[in-house]
């Protein structure tokens, strides 16, 4: 115990010693939060639309300018032919094309029914997506209240369907993303750090030393493990501090339960950077290594669109990813306030891998060295 | 007895690393492993340190098995490797305190051990290791070394890439260790460095030539070594090797060492030779060999029975 702490004291000398380590520490967490959290957010705002309007109706001006007025689109200026309007959606100037055919007002009025045309640049298939329901809505409602007008009676269409949204009724992405960037952003910083520096005493030759040296290695893995584990959940505190102060994410669960399994997860996930640095024998190498495990575990573990989505072979592959069960953690115990009862499951999951990742990086270690 | 080897063989796959190893070192003697690179120095030191398991064969080490006893015998040696590994971003009283903690001691119990060393480098104390000179990173890596006392020290070719003086001011620490009643094994590449060992055992491609004092290495090839001089020196090569009764030369300094077989007669006959070869200044004297014609003499001996 006593050479633990021995060991603990070198290790935070040297952290503490490497300024630029520190500054990174610190300013990272910040940026990333500040920035990553708007970079991905997928809400819908200034679509390019360009309208053809071949009507020049009092209806078609309306619906131009119902959508000018909406915050979702970006009215540009109308083309005057269809295929000049095509060939802005192929540039990309425009992300939506919506042709109004001539007589729309009179066919409307006359009770016929009438299309209207809308083209969308699905290279991005959700804002595509997303873009012509947010239009289909927009023209639905505008032509609802024109027929109310025009005849006294209401148009309805036989069902509407209407959805609230639970947990995140203002469908603020940032709430959903806020958890994910953090949960990224504490993965980054303790695997790179724990795998990197190991394969730094190898580097030096101290490892060398170290094992002529009466200590136990199990002593000495807990020592390269515990000061990471620490500055994890210290970024995670900090991380956790933007959210409220800046984006005031709701937080509904209880911080202690996020702390508790946070630290369960570290240490599957700093096992896992010990076991990747007793293969390497470079940083180059761990680094490049690690960052291949971290990019794919991130990408599987439903950051952006929800596991649930993937193939089967991908969900079954999701059950030995780490950030895949804590990703789900930090989302539904700060958006949804799950408690332990809810999340025993990925709770279990995640002690499970820490164990079994522990046992075979500790032994792999051994091995190796 | 402090280093006590049977029979020690170790191979990494197809490759013998070692063959059949039997010596002895005493307690208290400086004892030099001598050999080119690949010899298997390194393979030797690391079974003796506890961090390569031996193949067959047995090896003691302070009475104690490196492979049972590893964390009592960690305790009684001190190792330097060959390559400064030390942490560089702490300072030279850091490393001191952390070693010594690491052993379970204090820098200030073992001082007087150390001092000799440490003086040199104390005015630094406070400099991050990393920003030391050569010179200065070895002798504090010595001070970590011996900061727990340790009844062996063993130095994997501590000198090697070292300027001369640093050099020779490291062999005379050394000697000073020994009256401490350290044993010292250290392992080296240049042949100079055996004639101030007690005792040196000579190693190539994983076997050992000899073990014994330098003085008696050089005794035993007394009156064999003939140094040659007097005209251009690889004409002179060639008229040497041509003679029959010649072993070996090669370029000393400004001499030729050539070396011949139990056969006094012959390197009379050596003059003649060269003289009618046209080296009419050719000169040849009997030398005292030193321990590099020596080693030399040994090495190319076991080449030529390996055939």
């Amino acid at each position: 115990m006593r050479m633990l702490l021995f060991l603990l004291q070198k290790e935070f000398l040297q952290v503490l010693r490497n300024k630029l380590f520190l500054r990174l520490l610190l300013v990272l967490p910040v940026v990333q939060l500040l920035v990553l959290v708007h970079a991905a957010t997928m809400d819908m705002k200034n679509l390019q639309i360009v309208v053809c309007d071949l009507d020049h109706s009092p209806l078609s001006r309306r619906l131009t300018a119902t959508l000018d007025a909406s915050p979702f689109f970006d009215l540009l200026d109308p083309p005057p032919t269809v295929d000049e309007g095509k060939g802005a959606l192929e540039t990309g100037a425009a992300d939506l094309l919506l042709v109004v055919p001539a007589n729309f007002e009179r066919s409307m009025q006359r009770g016929q029914v009438q299309a209207l045309q809308l083209m969308a640049d699905a290279i991005n298939a959700q804002q595509a997506q997303l873009g012509y329901v947010y239009l289909q809505k927009t023209t639905a409602q505008l032509l609802s209240d024109a027929r109310f007008e025009t005849s006294g009676r209401a148009w309805n269409p036989a069902v509407e369907v209407t959805s609230s949204f639970w947990y995140n009724p203002e469908l603020n992405y940032k709430y959903f993303m806020f958890p994910g960037i953090l949960v990224i952003l504490v993965s980054v910083v303790g695997m790179f750090l724990t795998a990197m520096n190991l394969v730094r005493e190898k580097e030096m030759g101290t490892i060398e030393q170290m094992n002529v040296s009466p200590v136990p290695k199990p002593v000495f893995i807990a020592a390269k493990l515990l000061p990471f584990w620490f500055i994890g959940l210290m970024e995670l505190a900090l991380g956790l501090l933007i959210g409220r102060l800046v984006y005031g994410v709701p937080m509904v669960g209880s911080p202690l339960l996020v702390f508790g399994l946070a630290a369960v997860y570290l240490v599957a996930l700093l096992a896992l950077g010990l076991l990747l640095s007793s293969f390497s024998t470079s940083q180059q190498q761990v680094t490049f290594v690690s960052y291949f495990f971290l990019l794919v575990f991130i990408l599987m573990s439903g950051i952006f669109t929800s596991a649930e989505n993937m193939p089967e072979w991908g969900q079954r592959l999701n059950v030995i990813n780490p950030i895949f069960y804590f990703m789900d953690i930090m989302r539904s115990i700060l958006l949804k306030g799950a408690g332990l009862a809810d999340l025993w499951r990925q709770a279990a999951s995640l002690a499970a891998l820490a164990v079994g990742l522990m046992i075979l990086a500790v032994r792999t270690y051994r091995k190796t060295v | 007895m402090m280093i006590s080897v049977h029979e020690l063989s170790k191979g990494y796959g197809d490759i013998q690393a070692l063959e059949g190893l039997s010596f002895e070192v005493q307690g208290g003697e400086l004892f030099g492993v001598l050999g080119p690179d690949g010899a298997g120095k390194s393979t030797l030191f690391r079974i003796l340190l506890s961090l390569l398991l031996p193949g067959s064969g047995t090896v003691r080490v302070g009475g104690l098995d490196p492979v049972r006893d590893l964390h009592a015998l960690r305790k009684k040696v001190g190792y330097m490797p060959g390559k400064f590994a030390l942490y560089e971003d702490l300072s030279v009283e850091e490393n001191l305190q952390f070693f010594a903690s690491v052993f379970g001691t204090t820098p200030a119990a073992n001082y007087e051990l150390i001092k000799e060393v440490y003086q040199q480098i104390e005015p630094f104390k406070k400099r991050p290791a990393g920003k030391l000179s050569g010179g200065m990173k070895q002798k504090l890596a010595l001070s970590c070394a011996l900061i727990h006392r340790p009844e062996l020290l063993v130095l994997d070719e501590p000198t090697t890439g070292v300027d001369a003086v640093s050099r020779s001011e490291f062999w005379a620490l050394l000697k000073k260790l020994k009256a401490h009643g350290i044993t010292i094994l250290v392992a080296t590449p240049y042949m100079d460095e055996a004639a101030l060992c007690d005792r040196v055992a000579l190693m190539q491609k994983g076997r050992l030539l000899t073990v014994a004092s330098p003085g008696e290495v050089v005794r035993d090839f007394e009156g064999l070594f003939y140094g040659v001089s007097g005209g251009h020196p690889y004409g002179l090569i060639q008229a040497c090797r041509a003679f029959e009764p010649v072993v070996s030369v090669f370029p000393f300094g400004e001499e030729l060492h050539v070396r011949f077989n139990r056969d006094d007669e012959a390197a009379e006959h050596l003059v003649d030779h060269l003289k009618s070869s046209g080296f009419s200044g050719a000169v040849v004297r009997p030398i005292a060999p030193n321990i590099e014609d020596c080693f030399m003499a040994l090495m190319a001996t076991e080449n030529d029975l390996k055939g």
